[in-house]
């Protein structure tokens, strides 16, 4: 299968240089972790698995993403739209971010048909990230 | 007159040669040069001297290609053998004597005249090349387009013409598509198929053939090599038991002809299946072995001009016949060399990253053919592995490089668990592999595992201690 140039280079970037485009984790016991939402999809058995971690502040009001991390394991494009999907997210409030749908990761990657799966799982993953950073609010 | 090669301009002859398209870059489309010559006759006289000095260019950008070798970065090495193999430039030599008018272009079933002979008698020594290899009557040798007609004759043909002996067949989980198809196919006609599990090496071991065989068997068809993991079955004992049942036995030999020795004299083999493309002939040609003592029949699958005794109707497509002839004399002739190499590479491949974390081999190194290997990197999945290893190309059983979005059957049988069919890895060298390949594959596969394992969110649970198969997944 070939992929778009797009996929190919932000496969590329995200193996060249993973802290620059935004791979990494926080741990409990880390400084602000108390402010960071966690969402894992996917499954080994299926061949994805995408962990997103938004880590949120209030800013006038609105809880924003100042920051987020991932780690994917999956093919090229699943990698390529984690990348993609953290971009999208930086500085958005998380009413925004929650409004994000796959198919815009579709366009901007140009994904292939039978890769749309995995611009789904970059959505399920973020929502699964705000509810869970809600649930930390709730039970402050 | 003979004008090849020659253009006038300005009313001066000159030589024109086409340049190889590997050449094309460096040399352009074709050289020129002039004789100095008005007149043709002078000019046909200094032809070939020109072209020899033309010639020599080819090879003085050859050789500087050819030192720039050891740079791999520009280029793409080949690892899928296993899935088919560039044709030998000798087997290309041979076809092309088989198609122009000057060549042996005729129809090998006209019989009134020379070009008919001369192209029968060409067809006739390539399926004496063939029946050299595996040690059998020239006879009992059908020409096809490749192994999937071939299984489908050898599976269909036999079932249709034996079904009053009985309607069951045995196979097994990681045969080719070709043969699983067929017999999904014959299950619909009410034939009864069982598909036997291999050990967890991948082996189906006669035992298996043994408890399952009946007296209403009337074929167990099995493979040679297995294509994914390269494991041999142990052809000669299940023949034993087939001959005792009287049950026919058909063996894939798609990617063993010509890496293996074969002797079907020896072995209790009915009907053997064979492709060209395999072994470094042309792909749409292959062949069926047809046991003649104890005979076998088969119900033809095409009918027409009786080519192939009937079997097997069509024109016989010299210039492929022959291909393959060649390419199955030739790996006669140097498939001990050809092996030893290609177990060194595996041994280079295998000691450079067998002390990696988390890295399994699919199938054994015991029991299998050394030209294909195959393994599992656990926590990277293989797709985006083929794409870190961007200038080699090899091909994976992971689900994202299918159409199906299944992982590898084939693994899945073994009784590995579904993650790592997912992140393993084919590599299959062959005859032009060249021993610096494989050893900067060591290099690559090691950087990029450990790129993809930085990202992977598994491994960082692996490394954290937390076992997967305890986490309920969403």
């Amino acid at each position: 299968m070939a992929y778009s140039q797009k996929v190919v280079d932000k496969f590329e970037e995200t193996l060249k240089n993973p802290k620059g485009a935004s791979v990494g984790r926080w741990k409990p016991g880390d400084k602000d972790y108390h402010r960071v939402g966690t969402g894992i999809v996917g499954a080994p058995a299926c061949g994805d698995v995408m962990k997103l971690q938004i880590k949120c502040e209030n800013i006038d009001g609105d809880n924003r993403i100042v920051d987020a991390r991932f780690k994917t394991y999956g093919c090229g494009s699943a990698i390529a739209s984690s990348g993609q999907l953290i971009d999208m997210l930086k500085g958005k409030t998380l009413e925004e971010a929650q409004n994000i749908s796959n198919q815009e990761i579709v366009d901007i990657l140009e994904l292939p048909a039978i890769k749309i799966h995995c611009s789904v799982l970059a959505e399920e993953a973020i929502h699964r990230a705000i509810d869970d950073f809600k649930s930390l609010r709730n039970n402050d | 007159m003979d004008k090849k090669y020659l253009f006038k301009r300005n009313n001066v002859w000159w030589v024109k040669l086409a340049v190889p398209v590997y050449l094309r870059d460096k040399l352009g489309f074709d050289l020129r040069k002039s004789t100095g010559e008005k007149d043709l006759d002078k000019a046909i006289h200094m032809r070939d001297s020109i072209i020899s000095e033309l010639k020599l260019k080819f090879q003085d950008n050859s050789e500087s290609n050819s030192s720039n070798e050891s740079n791999l970065s520009n280029k793409t090495t080949y690892f899928d053998y296993a899935s088919t193999t560039p044709v030998d430039e000798r087997v290309i030599e041979k076809m092309k004597q088989c198609l122009s008018f000057e060549g042996a272009f005729g129809n090998s079933g006209s019989r009134s005249h020379i070009y008919g002979w001369k192209a029968e008698e060409l067809v006739e020594q390539a399926r004496s090349n063939v029946s050299n290899l595996l040690n059998c009557d020239p006879r009992e040798i059908i020409w096809t387009s490749g192994a999937t007609e071939s299984d489908n004759l050898a599976i269909k043909g036999a079932a249709n013409f034996y079904q009053s002996k009985g309607k069951h067949i045995i196979t097994s989980k990681i045969e080719h598509k070709a043969v699983l198809d067929v017999c999904r196919q014959l299950e619909k006609e009410e034939y009864e198929i069982t598909y036997l599990d291999p050990d967890e090496n991948g082996v189906i071991t006669p035992q298996a053939v043994k408890n399952a065989i009946r007296e209403d068997t009337v074929l167990v068809s099995l493979m040679h090599i297995n294509n994914e993991i390269g494991v041999v079955n142990d052809i000669e004992q299940i023949g034993l038991i087939t001959r005792e049942n009287g049950t026919i036995f058909h063996v894939d030999a798609a990617q063993s002809a010509g890496k293996i020795p074969i002797n079907l004299k020896e072995l209790n083999v009915d009907l053997m299946s064979f492709s060209a493309h395999k072994i470094y002939g042309p792909k749409g040609i292959g062949a069926l072995y047809i046991r003649r003592r104890p005979r076998v029949r088969l119900q033809p699958l095409f009918h027409g001009g009786g080519q192939e005794r009937g079997i097997r109707a069509g024109t016989l497509p010299t210039h492929q016949i022959v291909g393959m002839g060649e390419a199955f004399k030739i790996a006669q002739e140097q498939m001990q060399m050809d092996y030893k190499r290609l177990t060194d590479f595996r041994s280079i491949l295998w000691n450079g990253l067998k002390d990696m974390e988390e890295v399994y081999i699919n199938g054994s190194i015991e029991n299998s053919f050394p030209g294909i290997f195959n393994m599992s990197f656990n926590f990277v999945e293989g797709e985006s592995l083929i794409m870190a290893l961007k200038n080699i190309a090899v091909s994976s059983g992971s689900a994202c490089t299918s159409a199906s979005l299944e992982p590898s059957y084939v693994l899945r049988a073994l009784g590995r668990p579904d993650e790592l069919a997912h992140s393993s890895i084919r590599f299959s060298f062959g005859r032009f592999t060249r021993r610096e390949e494989v050893e900067n594959t060591v290099n690559l596969v090691k950087n990029s595992v450990s790129q993809l394992r930085e990202i992977s969110p598994l491994w960082e649970m692996y490394q954290d201690g937390i076992d997967l198969d305890k986490i309920e997944w969403a």
